[in-house]
């Protein structure tokens, strides 16, 4: 059913020959070959490659408690040859505090999405496919939330759960228990976009006759939401993800900003910018970095989701 | 129309209470009140039990709603804790037009907001005369030279200015214009407040400190608002009624102007619609690093406080006003686009 339009994109592309004696492209490939082509999104793919390999490799070099370590004397140094970045107010080296705090930002950034993607998905498809009461409870309630300006809501709910949950040890690290908040507060307050896209696809797929035919073998409803009906919406979720880490990335910057986010001496981005406005003038180094770090990290995402919502549109030919 | 509108209106105010009862629950879970309350000192417990019982803190959740609601005029407060009824209330509730008192400064909550809300509107409505502007002479230029140096040039930095926390913009635009130009001996912008203390609140002042807010404000709005622009009026170019309106010789200004813009427009007043109670939160952010006293700075500072009735103030105003203007945007359509109907 879908071969046609792809054997004729084949032809138009590299001529009648080519086209008759390969097979057809799965939609993956043909996926992957759009986004190939895609030159912005081959350079964010590129750019994030770079970063990973930054607060990976980086970790390797310098190591956590280096990053953490508190070294009065050396305190507001400039960048030089023994601290490229130059050093923070407590004289932490923040080469080493932008290796560890990427590790915890892109952590977060991803986390938050898994949360999002979550919440976003079971409202969606469950008030899209069931319909009726169930449907308007909890648009109402999506609309609602999706009616108070995220920044506002990220702030009343970082206070509401700040503090709440205590310090913790993972994979030989401990970690701030501020991470865990603000990973909760930002996937809780992401996911009414993504409900309303699943919802308004699940309206138009629960109509089609692979639907019915599964209802009619007698499969239960969950079946058929989470096994037939939602891998046919894995685009739009695919792409809002990707788009979604980029944003969690930023929102992390803006609550750690207002000194609601993750506490030291974790470093994240985020909080590294915590103080930048008192260092305006005269150590710029503290607040360039992380938010030079900041904006490639969300640039790179942003390019990969672009070139991913043109690749796996199935209407676009190339 | 009217029947549409009207109906629109209704649908809002189950919205607007769903809305009020999910932010009364969370911002009553941001902490104690009472807590920063006397400053440095420290308040003595039975001072602390009497405030609760003079704030109304010490009855149950729903109730608390329903009197910020309704007001508690209509019940009598036991003040002393003794179990006999003191006074009666004297609260009104939002739907008769009592916002309350703030917890800090004792003062009504209306009159607050209402000093704060011009400087707000000043820096939001001159940000996005500044947006608009410069968004459609960049988007139809971009659009009519495709691929031109300009085109690819905005099409960069409209990423990466979606890309940047804004906060960060806001820092690097005080580096540059106030701190290095200052060393540089130019003239730098101010970066902190409406205007100088020892000059006083003249025009020229408030205008002068409110380039850099502005800038900062707009200049990502400008570089998204224009590929929006671009991208709509390449699809309008090529639409058939374009070629008519080619073939019975207008020029081509009539048909910029005429046909192409207003049908291009569409997209961007959904855009504008949403964006404008946005910016009417100031953008705490903004708000806050340029220390411009507005709504944002307010909320961040009731923030700190837990200072619940301006904390419910300002987010039902600007969640009021995110209702408002999509229902407004819906109406707008209409008007550029007579194909659009409600019935």
């Amino acid at each position: 059913m879908k071969d046609k339009p792809m054997a004729v994109a084949e032809r138009t592309l590299e001529g009648a020959v080519v086209a008759a004696e390969r097979p057809p492209l799965s939609p993956g490939q043909l996926a992957w070959r759009r986004f190939r082509r895609h030159k912005m999104a081959m350079f964010g793919g590129l750019l994030l490659l770079l970063i990973f390999l930054y607060v990976i490799l980086g970790s390797l070099i310098y190591s956590e408690e280096y990053a953490n370590r508190n070294d009065l004397p050396i305190k507001l140094s400039p960048p030089s040859r023994d601290h490229p970045f130059g050093t923070d107010g407590t004289g932490r080296d923040i080469l080493a505090r932008t290796i560890y705090g990427g590790q915890i930002s892109v952590t977060i950034g991803i986390f938050a999405v898994v949360i999002s993607v979550t919440v976003g998905v079971l409202v969606g498809s469950i008030a899209g496919y069931y319909g009726g009461v169930i449907d308007s409870i909890l648009m109402r309630f999506t609309e609602a939330m999706f009616n108070i300006p995220q920044l506002f809501l990220l702030i009343v709910l970082a206070k509401a759960l700040s503090g709440k949950i205590p310090t913790f040890e993972i994979l030989g690290r401990s970690l701030s228990g501020s991470v865990i908040v603000v990973i909760g507060v930002i996937g809780l307050t992401s996911w009414m976009y993504l409900a309303r896209i699943v919802r308004a696809n699940y309206l138009s797929l629960k109509e089609q006759e692979f639907v019915t035919a599964a209802r009619s073998i007698g499969a239960p409803n969950p079946r058929i939401i989470f096994r037939h009906i939602l891998p046919n919406s894995v685009a739009p979720i695919v792409v809002s993800a990707t788009l979604g880490v980029a944003s969690a990335i930023l929102n992390e910057a803006y609550v750690s900003f207002l000194g609601l986010g993750v506490q030291p001496p974790t470093a994240t981005w985020g909080n590294m910018l915590e103080q930048a406005y008192h260092h305006l003038e005269t150590e710029p180094w503290m607040w360039i970095f992380p938010g030079l770090l900041i904006l490639l990290t969300v640039l790179a995402i942003n390019f990969l989701g672009d070139g991913l919502r043109d690749a796996l549109d199935p209407r676009a030919i190339i | 129309m009217t029947r549409y509108i009207i109906r629109r209106l209704f649908q809002a105010i189950p919205l607007l209470l769903i809305i009020s009862a999910i932010l009364f629950l969370l911002i009553n879970a941001m902490g104690d009140p009472l807590a920063s309350f006397g400053g440095r000192r420290r308040i003595r417990s039975e001072d602390r039990a009497r405030l609760t019982r003079q704030l109304g803190l010490d009855k149950p959740l729903p109730m608390q709603y329903l009197i910020w609601l309704v007001g508690n005029d209509w019940m009598e407060i036991d003040i002393d804790g003794d179990g006999v009824p003191d006074e009666k209330g004297t609260r009104q509730g939002i739907l008769r037009g009592d916002w309350g008192n703030s917890f800090m400064e004792k003062r009504p909550v209306s009159k607050i907001i209402a000093e704060r809300l011009p400087n707000t509107l000043i820096l939001m409505l001159t940000s996005e005369v500044v947006i608009l502007v410069f968004s459609l002479l960049i988007g139809i230029y971009s659009a009519l030279r495709q691929y031109s140096l300009l085109d690819h040039t905005v099409t960069a930095l409209s990423f990466i200015g979606y890309s940047m926390p804004i906060f960060w913009l806001a820092l690097m635009m005080m580096f540059i214009f106030a701190v290095h130009f200052k060393r540089w001996g130019l003239p730098y912008f101010p970066t902190v407040g409406m205007y100088d203390l020892s000059v006083g609140e003249t025009i020229s002042q408030v205008i002068w400190h409110m380039v850099l807010p502005v800038a900062t404000m707009s200049i990502m709005s400008i570089a998204g608002y224009s590929r929006y622009i671009r991208g709509s009026m390449l699809e309008v170019i090529s639409q058939d009624y374009i070629r008519t309106a080619q073939a019975k010789g207008l020029s081509e200004r009539m048909i910029l102007l005429g046909h192409v813009l207003k049908n291009a427009a569409l997209p961007l007043v959904t855009i504008v619609g949403m964006d404008l109670p946005i910016l009417l939160g100031g953008a705490v952010v903004t708000e806050s690093i340029f220390a411009w006293p507005g709504m944002g700075r307010l909320f961040w500072d009731a923030a700190k406080d837990t200072d619940i009735p301006i904390l419910m103030g300002v987010l039902m105003l600007i969640s009021f006003a995110v209702v408002i203007f999509q229902i407004i945007t819906d109406i707008t359509y209409t008007f550029f686009d007579p194909r659009i109907r409600y019935e």
